[in-house]
């Protein structure tokens, strides 16, 4: 399979190849992915998606644009993101070989900087001085008030008020950054509900304002232009992969809340048959329970947030209210690209429990020292899944899409290691220490005894 | 003045225009949320809305995710859910206040509608006396199957158009419209405002010349004085924020009250002069 694929050298890729090549998977030019996508929104904001669409042509081609974008993606994000094995965890995938593309290193802390950058420097193009956005798990929002303070632009995040609690830290750290944290308190006060706050934000100030969108969901063009400007993970990886492995991986594990990371990694692979992609959903208390968010695996096809996709609704078209205990992945709509390769039958999309994602979080962190985001832990535990389907020749590519500093409290939590109404930064470390070295019956018990566990 | 200008005979939004029309006025029209508080309750308020004025209803669906609403109508849309609103009885709900006089649109975020079946919807609305549609957020863009429908069941298409909507859009959105034109006065969600928005006169001015259909004007009208002043240059005046306050203040009576006022604030302005 190597032989044919000629590619750059991994030193060679920029972030700029993501947009200004076409990926060859191009929407039709109202922004459908087959029957998907599209714009499903109030007249009142197809003016400011045209010139957002406008204006990402122009730049996409234009040479100073793109030469600013890999230079910030290099001195400031810290691109190229490394590609680490990690042969510990592989014993607990059935020696399947693991490889983790590590966007946790990325500045910021996730993946969510590369359309963070790429959006923010368009709105200086468009002449905007006011950013609106919404977050789940506080990464996109942390990346955005960042890209703000470097820019010189004015930050407003909307963030349901169960995350801001959930997320505490992210918030934090935005207010920091100099941008202001509203909570929502609508519906079921999660990324859903933030979205909806943020939409009805623009929809009043779309003259002065760009609504800096953090997922590859929403109307055209957003689907596609954040997708382009996360296709540089792909194509960074693609290159690493050969380049450390000699061959293409055999399958690629990411996790999936709108679908933005996913579709990063995934893109440069569409193209290869033999690469399986396997996007994994927030299976929160299991499918079966209700209590989840696993929109493409469960949902059904319809119109939230601008677009049509997939999505978790009754049988009037309310939309369900979703579960994960991932704040970034607790969403009930997805993006509609990946509606479109879940039909045709090129990726697959399959539910991990809390459970199973804490569990790979666990493990990552005492195998191989990296503290995960609970989003791509769910991708770790897919990765776990995948390799003991595959066995030991499989090359499993997953990707990292974030870092778990902002979880520590909610691992703490799930681990025992403190009460439910402490908090992991007020409490004294000894405590959380001793309750780890302590906690011989939980997931967080040393790997060794926690295997049969963890495979069962 | 008469107290409610339809008659059984009503079969269109195209007839309720021109009656209106023929008594030398603008038409006003209501908005209240299906199933709010409850479905019986929507009934009532809307046919006091219809006896106090209101020439043609919105009848509105309420709907998990409303984004072009602000809080009032959200809270409504919100008790109707918690109360069991279940998008069949908006059916019910426009059969019977059709029955007792009232002339009914629909007003829906469009997933329901695509979950149902916009074919099903469609002849569904028409059986019950429904006269058409009005698609907040469906642009004709997207709007395919909802055109068939439509011609199929001969219900009214009523698209919106907004102060940031290029010249172009206004000819093609109008185009693509039947019945009225709904033109957003202000960028912005739903909700009562204490004064007129200038934009309100300059984007009816720039869709006039697009279509000769009737081009109601709402967002943000609450009093009789702010009807009339709409109504001095639309031909409709919608209001939807103000009528959901009245019901949760004073029920029928208070909604019935309301419409009088507009009403008569309508009626004041007679025919709408070119802007
Ligand atoms: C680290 C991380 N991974 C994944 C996600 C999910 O988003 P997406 O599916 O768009 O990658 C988030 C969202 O907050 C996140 O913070």
């Amino acid at each position: 399979m190597s032989s044919s694929t000629s590619v750059r050298a991994s030193s060679q890729v920029t972030a700029s190849q993501g947009i200004e090549t076409p990926s060859g998977h191009e929407p039709d030019e109202r922004g459908h992915f087959g029957r998907f996508g599209g714009r499903w929104v109030p007249e009142a904001l197809v003016a400011a998606l045209d010139e957002l669409e406008t204006a990402y042509e122009k730049a996409r081609h234009d040479p100073e644009f793109l030469a600013e974008l890999d230079r910030l993606h290099r001195d400031y994000t810290g691109r190229p993101s490394p590609l680490t094995d990690v042969p510990k965890l592989s014993q607990h995938a059935g020696g399947a070989r693991i490889l983790l593309k590590r966007e946790d290193l990325n500045h910021t802390g996730s993946h969510k900087i590369n359309n963070v950058l790429g959006q923010a420097l368009l709105t200086k193009r468009m002449g905007k001085k006011r950013v609106i956005a919404e977050t789940g798990a506080g990464q996109h929002g942390v990346a955005t008030a960042t890209a703000c303070a470097l820019l010189d632009l004015e930050c407003v995040v909307y963030m349901g008020e169960v995350d801001t609690r959930r997320q505490a830290l992210n918030v934090a750290r935005m207010r920091l950054l100099g941008a202001t944290v509203i909570p929502v308190k609508t519906g079921s006060r999660t990324l859903k509900d933030a979205i909806n706050e943020a939409l009805r934000d623009w929809v009043t100030n779309v003259d002065s304002t760009h609504y800096l969108l953090g997922t590859v969901a929403g109307p055209h063009p957003f689907p596609q232009m954040v997708r382009d400007f996360h296709r540089v993970i792909g194509l960074e990886a693609r290159a690493q992969v050969l380049e450390r492995t000699g061959r293409l991986p055999t399958a690629i594990a990411a996790c999936v809340g709108g679908g933005s990371n996913a579709i990063g990694i995934f893109h440069a692979f569409l193209d290869d048959p033999g690469v399986r992609l396997v996007g994994f959903e927030p299976g929160g208390d299991g499918v079966e329970t209700g209590r989840h968010g696993a929109t493409l695996s469960e949902g059904s096809p319809g119109a939230l947030h601008g677009a049509f996709s997939y999505l978790l609704q009754d049988e009037d078209g309310q939309t369900a209210e979703s579960y994960s205990i991932s704040a970034g992945l607790d969403y009930p709509g997805v993006g509609p690209e990946h509606a479109l390769l879940k039909d045709l039958g090129r990726a697959e999309y399959q539910p991990v429990t809390d459970a199973e994602a804490m569990d790979a979080f666990a493990l990552l962190c005492r195998t191989e020292g990296i503290i995960p985001a609970i989003e791509s832990a769910h991708a770790v535990a897919g990765a776990l899944r995948l390799g003991k389907e595959l066995g030991p020749d499989a090359v499993i590519l997953v990707n990292l899409s974030g870092r778990g500093d902002k979880d520590v409290d909610t691992a703490a939590k799930w681990f025992g290691m403190i009460g439910q109404d402490e908090s992991a930064e007020a409490a004294d470390g000894t405590a959380i220490a001793e309750g780890a070295t302590q906690q011989r019956s939980g997931s967080f018990a040393d790997p060794g005894s926690e295997t049969e566990g963890i495979q069962a | 003045m008469s107290e409610r200008a339809s008659g059984p005979s009503t079969r269109s939004v195209a007839d309720v225009f021109a009656r209106c029309r023929a008594e030398g006025r603008g038409a006003l029209v209501g908005y209240l949320p299906a199933g709010y508080p409850t479905v019986d309750g929507a009934v009532e308020l809307l046919t006091a809305m219809s006896e106090g004025g209101c020439d043609l209803l919105e009848v509105g669906v309420p709907y998990s995710d409303p984004v072009m609403d602000g809080p009032t109508i959200q809270a409504a849309a919100d008790t109707a859910l918690r109360n069991g609103f279940r998008l069949r009885d908006v059916f019910g709900t426009i059969e019977r206040v059709s029955a007792a006089g009232g002339n009914c649109l629909v007003m829906t975020y469009f997933n329901p509608v695509l979950r149902y079946g916009v074919d099903r919807f469609a002849a569904d609305l028409a059986a019950a006396g429904g006269l058409g549609l009005i698609t907040p957020d469906l642009i004709p863009d997207e709007a395919d199957d909802w055109f068939a429908a439509s011609d199929k069941y001969g219900l009214s298409r009523t698209f919106l158009v907004s102060p940031s909507s290029t010249d172009e859009r206004i000819a093609s959105t109008t185009a693509a419209s039947s019945g009225f034109v709904y033109a957003t006065s202000i960028m912005g969600v739903t909700g009562a405002r204490d004064s007129v928005n200038a934009a309100a006169g300059e984007i009816v001015g720039r869709t006039r010349p697009h279509t000769s259909l009737p081009i109601g004007v709402g967002l943000g009208v609450r009093s009789g004085d702010q009807a009339a002043e709409i109504a001095g240059f639309a031909d409709g005046v919608i209001v939807g924020s103000a009528f959901v306050s009245a019901a949760e203040q004073g029920g029928p009576d208070a909604v019935r009250a309301l419409a009088r006022e507009l009403a008569a604030g309508v009626a004041r302005a007679g025919l709408p002069q070119p802007a």
